[in-house]
């Protein structure tokens, strides 16, 4: 069991991180690394693509807690991209579906950052 | 009701012993989600029973300071799967979850395991013993 992670520049100065497989207390270091690189670089505007993840725990949504604070700080936003129906049931139940922005495709998930 | 669940016979008991690390979270999950899989749940239900049992040893590995090793025991009956999972660490962390409202604070977001293994799971009961340690017991039923 491993994650994947892809960090693309998408149009203006948002990127977009693509995650592949399952974030829980072992992989989601490896998540929160990438999003912490890029706020260090001072990139505030992400969407990360959760449609290839098959699950998510605690640990996982943390990650993106805490992503999602740090960019706020700056005015910046995190959007999400997740069909997933499992993984939107867990946002659901947490009450975390209120503080991200989760869209059905990364289309939408950009044109919400602006 | 479902003929099946007409009686309360034991399927069986699985138990499994696993390293507290991380990485061997995922050995649990698979294994607890093959047991349930064994009794009449849902793909939906295997799956909240998958993120409970992912939670509890988290939790273990986080928050059980001292522990090495996690002890989960399955009992699986026609009506409900019974999961136990016991660590040698003292936990504290049990009883303060109760409700949802601040998840999106950074320092909620250890909570967050509690409260999914609380909102997933039919019943969730645990003891806190300073000197054996800490056990979770946790029960999902099958629909009817």
């Amino acid at each position: 069991m491993d994650i994947k992670v892809n960090v693309r520049q998408s149009d203006g100065d948002a990127y977009v991180v693509d995650l592949t497989g399952e974030i829980d207390v072992y992989t989601s270091p490896k998540v929160k690394d990438a999003i912490t690189e890029l706020i260090d670089q001072q990139h505030y505007n992400l969407v990360i693509n959760l449609e290839k993840v098959r699950y998510i725990d605690s640990t996982g949504l943390g990650v993106l807690i805490g992503g999602l604070k740090r960019v706020r700080e700056h005015g910046g936003s995190v959007n999400l991209v997740c069909t997933n129906p499992q993984i939107k049931k867990i946002f659901d139940i947490t009450g975390l579906v209120k503080i991200f922005g989760i869209f059905d495709d990364e289309q939408g998930a950009m044109k919400a950052l602006v | 009701m479902n003929p099946a669940l007409a009686t309360d016979a034991s399927y069986g008991t699985v138990e499994l012993k696993i390293p507290a690390k991380a990485e061997w979270v995922a050995v649990a999950r698979l294994a607890v989600s093959a047991v349930a899989s064994r009794l009449l749940f849902s793909v939906d239900e295997i799956e909240d029973v998958k993120l409970a049992i992912a939670e509890a040893c988290t939790n273990c590995i986080q928050h059980g300071s001292g522990t090495d090793q996690i002890e989960i025991t399955c009992e699986a009956l026609a009506s409900e799967l019974i999961i136990t999972v016991r660590d040698r660490g003292v936990a504290l962390h049990f009883e303060r979850v109760e409700s949802k409202a601040g998840f999106g604070d950074e320092h909620r977001t250890e909570e967050l395991g509690v409260f999914l293994i609380r909102a997933l799971m039919d019943t969730v009961n645990y003891i806190v013993d300073q000197k054996s340690g800490t056990e979770l017991v946790m029960t999902k039923r099958v629909s009817e």
